[in-house]
């Protein structure tokens, strides 16, 4: 077997879900290449080649991917398939939106977002918000897969040395362009690393309230989410969001506060380790997922519990 | 233009799922079905672009079972003009619909194909982009603003780190997110003229596409429980619990 990784980055720095992605396909067993696709990347290149396990890092470096443009990528990557048993990416926007055209192009189904490798070709992976699990096996000669990060413990970054290999493909389909991107600022850690998540929901009334959360969270080292009910009201933006169509959380602590627990939002962050719920109706549904439930008013728990750490 | 609208009949949002005794799959006997939520997002898009004067004509299709024909009838009652069933009675793959899809673009030609991100049945989220690829057309996925203008359409998506504009050839697919817009109710009126506009159906075979599963689900079982958990009674007590017993701070 041989497979072939996608490298998330945004051009200067290896995003850490590349880490666990390339956990899966050490599951999976078999020769491992790393794809680094993008423009004046070799940092990145350079980054994962010392990751544990990489055969060989494969460097395309051209204006075609700056933007990882769907249309380019996957040009690139169906014909770079062709060698590989298995093409696995991370479940995250760059992977779940040029991987499902790689398939197509290969004449292949994907697999959407796996928490488990069973075997080379059966896979477990969440249906229905996660309410249930499918294990599914595939018939096909190349295995597209996306790659739930949370669910796989990264690879570690050391140890390996592989060599870096420049390929010089210029997909350019000329069909999309980039216009401009509005990207988050923020000091505080990613919502998909943190080690402490706290996320607040419509209850927390308007996008200046989450102060609260956000000196709570300074304090821990935490990251701050939030329910779609929040992002859809206009109080933070949407990369907060935490659920089944929003960014997929497991930290060692997940606090929730004024948020209901809807499937959708437990979708999202009920594979925690601890889970803490702030919310004034005992009867909200979040408290059946929560270890440590409090029924209160935020307003006054979550000050008070910034005094308290 | 016209626009092209794929939609999927799905079980209710609102339906909390359970998984069949014999782990054959989730229990669907007697549940609510509904249209897609993120498919309604595509359809109010189009039917704004219609107001718009965008969009002159816009077609639903649905690849699905024969009861897939009242998803097709909500989407005319919120102003599709008409719609077509590919009618199949085997579990579909997102790829098969990809190509039954692609031939109704061949049919149809439209300038403009809104999928939803996701079906939140089995949370895929690639039909839309496979279709793309197939019909050689730019994507605009996960969107949450879409402009058209002269012969391009200028979509801003939902990223992980935040937002981002792409300006797209036309045609082109894009996939709707949740802050596009947010759907209209039909009318009882608009309902009942609904129930005159034209549905058409076709099979796979009369499209020349040939639905062979590539993936087989040995087994679907439910997700491992969480332990209940108990109730604090204080801020003070929570921080000593998670400090002492949980460890985690
Ligand atoms: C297709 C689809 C996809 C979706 N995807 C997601 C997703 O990815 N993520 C997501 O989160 N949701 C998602 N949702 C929405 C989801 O169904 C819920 O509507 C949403 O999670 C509710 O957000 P909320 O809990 O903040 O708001 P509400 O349900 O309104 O809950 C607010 C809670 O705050 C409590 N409260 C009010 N005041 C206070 C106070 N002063 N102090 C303490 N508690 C208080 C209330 O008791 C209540 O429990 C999706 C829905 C659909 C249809
Ligand atoms: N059987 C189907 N018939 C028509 N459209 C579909 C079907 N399945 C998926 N789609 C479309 O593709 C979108 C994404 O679905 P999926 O890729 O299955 O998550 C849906 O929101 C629909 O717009």
């Amino acid at each position: 077997m041989s497979i072939l990784v996608y490298a998330e980055h945004n051009n200067a720095v290896l995003d850490k879900v590349t880490l666990s992605a390339l956990a899966a396909a050490q599951q999976i067993g078999g020769d491992i290449d790393v794809l680094v696709a993008g423009k004046d990347c070799g940092a990145v290149a350079e980054e994962i080649a010392k990751a544990e396990g990489v055969g060989k890092v494969l460097l395309a470096d051209n204006d075609a991917y700056a933007h990882q443009l769907g249309e380019n990528v996957a040009d690139l990557v169906a014909e770079l398939a062709g060698d590989y048993s298995h093409v696995l990416a991370a479940a995250t926007s760059v992977g779940k939106n040029f991987m499902p055209r790689v398939a197509a192009q290969l004449d292949v189904a994907q697999i959407s977002d796996i928490l488990g490798v069973e075997s080379e070709d059966t896979f477990r992976r969440p249906i229905y918000a996660g309410n249930a699990i499918a294990t599914v096996q595939s018939s096909d000669a190349t295995r597209v897969i996306t790659v739930r990060g949370t669910s796989f413990d990264p690879a570690s970054g050391e140890g390996g040395s592989a060599s870096v290999e420049n390929i010089d493909i210029a997909r350019d389909a000329g069909i999309s362009s980039f216009v401009n991107e509005e990207l988050a600022q923020s000091d505080r850690p990613d919502l998909g690393a943190a080690e402490i998540v706290i996320s607040g929901g419509r209850a927390m009334g308007n996008g200046e309230n989450f102060e609260i959360l956000y000196r709570v969270a300074d304090k821990l080292g935490a990251a701050v989410g939030a329910s779609r009910a929040a992002v859809d009201a206009g109080f933070v933006p949407n990369d907060m969001q935490v659920g089944q169509t929003g960014k997929i959380v497991a930290p060692q602590l997940y606090m929730a506060v004024g948020i209901s627990g809807a499937i959708q939002h437990l979708a999202g962050m009920k594979d925690s380790k601890v889970i803490v719920a702030i919310n004034k109706d005992e009867e909200a549904p979040i408290f059946q997922v929560a270890d440590y439930g409090l029924v209160a008013d935020l307003f006054d728990a979550v000050p008070e519990l910034e005094k308290h750490l | 233009m016209k626009v092209l609208v794929p939609i999927k009949r799905v079980i209710d949002y609102n339906v909390k799922v359970r998984v069949k005794a014999d782990n054959s799959g989730v229990d669907l006997a007697n549940v609510k079905m509904a249209m897609n939520p993120f498919c309604e997002i595509a359809v109010e898009e189009a039917v704004r672009l219609k107001e718009q004067g965008v969009a002159s004509e816009i077609v639903a299709v649905t690849v699905g079972e024969k009861a897939a024909q009242e998803q097709l009838r909500t989407a005319m009652a919120l102003g599709a003009d008409r719609s077509i069933l590919i009618e199949t009675d085997q579990e579909t793959e997102s790829l098969e619909v990809a190509k039954a899809l692609k031939a109704i673009v061949d049919r149809e030609e439209p300038g403009l194909v809104i999928l939803g991100k996701q079906a939140i049945d089995d949370d895929n989220n690639q039909t839309g982009q496979m279709l793309a690829a197939l019909a050689g057309m730019p994507q605009g996925t996960f969107a949450s603003e879409v402009n058209v203008e002269e012969g391009k359409v200028k979509v801003t998506r939902e990223i992980d780190g935040g937002l981002q504009t792409l300006e797209l050839n036309m045609p082109a697919v894009v996939t709707t997110d949740l802050r596009l817009n947010e759907p209209r109710y039909a009318s009882l009126p608009n309902i009942m003229k609904a129930k005159k506009k034209q549905l058409d159906t076709l099979t796979p075979d009369e499209l020349g596409v040939d639905f062979a599963p590539r993936v087989q689900t040995l087994k679907v079982e439910p997700p491992p429980e969480r332990e209940a958990g108990i109730t604090v009674e204080s801020v003070e007590e929570l921080v000593d619990k998670l400090k002492n017993e949980a460890k985690v701070l």
